[in-house]
């Protein structure tokens, strides 16, 4: 079975605020029978301050599902209506200590439900901008469509393309073989034929190589450059990442928004290390800005 | 109580006499079967034995028809890709939308290559319609592959007949047989079977080793090549600890084979009429009137499998259910969209099944914590409301696609 955490555990087994909110003025219905989640999420929203005074809801579906509905109401009691907003899925994900990759999806049901509710609540009507398919990238959670409207708009022809504009196939690489039938598929769909061969397309933003041994001012300015060129990728997750420090070849960044307690810190940062060390030509070491503190400590005492 | 294990379908506890038997194969008889040393000579005895045993148990005429390999999966695999490796002229193969993933991905990445699929659908009671399957027979047929009896609902297939048919039109027949070996009396020598997969870890024999059954006479190519083990039909050193350890689950399988379709089908009865008679808005998937004794699938509507796995979970007893969840796929078990079951019951099926090993008092125990659990559940569930569904429910609960 999943790897739950305990506070997933916590909200399945003593789910709070189960049920409807009796009076309510908000609600949002979201999810999809056919996958087997699907929640309603009831509001009772101050109509002066728009502070929400009782959420509820109810769910059909696993226990991360009934989780994430559950952990949301908590989050959300007592916020205004735009501070609510502001929730991201992730938000949800962190409060449960994590989700596994298969199960994000049910956090990012609640976030939808809250934007339904609101929508409700103003009389506006809510569409949901994304659909959802098959996992294919269990490493960085990537589904099938994503994938595949990435080949679409970018014109992608190999798993390396797919990689450099989607980050699927970037871990493990055990999906590298659906990624293919992705390829073939969508290229068929344009008369092409998939050659595993073919010449990457452009990279985003590459940046020129540097040969010469740096300073340190030099160095500081080339992590920043790269690290410009891969904020568009990681704001489109909701995060951002930010450098505090450059020491020798060692950068401490702080992960930021989603990024930040991710359980996909680490494998970004990993990347990120990648990226650096392929464009500076030098070893560079990416470290948490969180454990320069830890060596500050230990030199002070 | 101990925890209680109602999972028979996914793995079985290895029966004790058959670790016992295992043991020596380990730690004195190690030597390879082919070696000339004291370390093996009782080790092709062994094999000789498990090889009748196997035998003994599905009833086929000669132990050379017996050949062991890793797993259900690989048996599967050998089956087929050896029907079309031996008859590159012909490019059909016939098979069920329910079989396990071990065929329907094989043909699925077969009908990349070229060849055409006929996955025979269902009815609502998982049935098969015999005068279609009929009129599938023909020349271009490589392969017929139907599993004998479903692994989700223990629905049986007419296998016997279905070879016949095969059979008369020239055309070779498999049956993945890994849930129903043990469970029913079979004896292939009188049928047109021409290959069956089985699988140790369902009948208390170790994960990890299956058989082939291999009619004499059917055409055949090998999947591994290689050293002339298993008459170099499946190269690679006999796993022979494991084979030793089937052999006897086999014999032992063969003596209980009254005791599971009495003493074990009772105990899935009651347990199936007791939650049916307690809770409402609940059914049993599958043919009810034709399957195997261990097995009951019940669909509790409105609420969702995994969910129920984990409260039955902290109550201390194991199941399945074919609910997307489990799986982390986006769609439930590809055998209750096949026999049409609607989505707000097949996410709710839970699958559980017996063996010799239970006993009529941890079905008590099920049918006592069973109420609440589907309770506690449709108590947050949208499309329920007090005692019942909410009126027309897909109507009163239409959520946004998402």
């Amino acid at each position: 079975m999943w790897d739950y955490s305990d506070k997933v555990k916590e909200h399945f087994f003593n789910p709070k605020n189960a049920g409807a909110v009796i009076d309510a003025n908000a609600t949002g219905e979201v999810g999809s029978i056919s996958c087997g989640d699907a929640l309603r999420l009831t509001l009772k929203v101050d109509d002066e301050s728009e502070v929400i005074l009782e959420a509820g809801f109810q769910t059909f579906g696993c226990g991360s599902a009934i989780a994430s509905s559950s952990v949301l109401t908590e989050i959300i009691k007592g916020m205004t209506l735009d501070e609510a907003l502001k929730v991201t899925n992730q938000d949800i994900a962190d409060q449960l200590e994590g989700l596994p990759p298969e199960k994000m999806h049910c956090s990012v049901m609640g976030r939808e439900a809250l934007q339904a509710a609101i929508a409700n609540y103003r009389g506006e009507e809510w569409k949901d901008d994304h659909e959802e398919g098959a996992l294919i990238c269990k490493c960085f959670a990537i589904d099938a469509v994503m994938i595949e409207e990435m080949v679409w708009a970018n014109k992608l022809r190999t798993v390396e393309d797919v990689t450099n504009f989607t980050k699927a196939g970037g871990g493990c690489a055990a999906c590298h073989e659906d990624i293919e039938a992705i390829l073939e598929k969508v290229l068929a769909e344009k008369g092409e034929k998939f050659d595993p061969t073919a010449a990457p397309v452009a990279a985003p933003e590459k940046i020129a190589a540097v040969k010469a041994p740096l300073t340190n001012l030099q160095r500081i300015k080339k992590i920043e450059q790269v690290l410009e060129s891969l904020r568009p990728s990681l704001m489109a997750d909701g995060g951002d990442v930010e450098l505090v420090e450059v020491i020798g070849n060692t950068a401490y960044v702080n992960m930021t928004g989603a990024c930040n307690g991710c359980q996909m810190a680490a494998m970004t940062i990993a990347g990120i290390q990648q990226r650096l060390m392929e464009v500076m030509g030098e070893f560079i070491k990416v470290v948490p800005a969180s454990e320069m503190k830890k060596l500050v400590n230990i030199e002070v005492a | 109580m101990a925890d209680i294990y109602l999972d028979n379908n996914a793995t079985t506890k290895v029966d004790p006499a058959v670790v016992d038997v295992m043991i020596p194969y380990f730690l004195e008889q190690y030597g390879n079967p082919s070696s000339i040393h004291k370390f093996a000579d009782g080790v092709a005895r062994g094999l000789k034995q498990a090889r009748q045993q196997v035998q003994a148990l599905i009833g086929c005429e000669h132990d050379s028809e017996i050949i062991f390999t890793s797993c259900g999966t690989e048996s599967n695999s050998t089956a087929i890709l050896s029907a079309i490796k031996a008859q590159p002229d012909k490019k059909e193969i016939i098979t069920t939308t329910v079989e396990h993933p071990a065929i329907l991905n094989l043909c699925d990445y077969l009908e990349k290559d070229g060849y055409t699929i006929h996955r025979m659908p269902v009815d609502k009671a998982g049935r098969l319609k015999l005068d279609a399957y009929q009129r599938l027979l023909s020349d271009q047929v490589a392969i017929v592959s139907v599993m004998w009896a479903n692994n989700e609902t223990g629905t049986i297939f007419p296998v016997a007949e279905m070879a016949e048919m095969a059979n008369a039109a020239g055309v070779m027949f498999h049956t993945d047989a890994v849930q129903a070996v043990g469970k029913i009396s079979m004896m292939l020598q009188d049928t047109k079977i021409d290959m069956l997969s089985l699988s140790g870890h369902k009948l208390h024999a170790p994960k990890g080793i299956g058989v082939l059954y291999l009619r004499r006479g059917t055409r055949y190519r090998p999947l591994l090549r290689g050293g002339h083990q298993e008459r170099g039909r499946r190269a690679g050193t006999e796993n022979s600890a494991s084979i030793v350890g089937l052999g006897k689950a086999c014999e032992l399988a063969l003596e209980y084979i009254e005791y599971e379709n009495t003493k074990v089908k009772a105990m899935r009865d009651r347990l199936e009429q007791g939650i049916t008679g307690q809770i409402p808005h609940c059914f049993v998937t599958g043919d009810m009137y034709n399957r195997l004794p261990n097995t009951t699938d019940i669909a509790f509507e409105y609420i969702e499998g995994e969910s129920i796995l984990m409260l039955l979970n902290k109550a201390g007893i194991a199941a399945s259910s074919g609910s997307a969840c489990t799986s982390g796929s986006l769609e439930p078990s590809h055998v209750m969209r096949a026999m049409d079951i609607p989505y707000t019951a097949a996410h709710g099926t839970i699958r559980f099944s017996f063996s010799r090993y239970n006993t009529m008092a941890e079905v008590d125990k099920v049918l006592e914590v069973m109420p609440g659990i589907v309770a506690t559940l449709r108590k947050l569930s949208p499309y329920w409301s007090g005692d019942g569904p909410v009126a027309n429910p897909e109507q009163a609960f239409a959520p946004t696609y998402s």
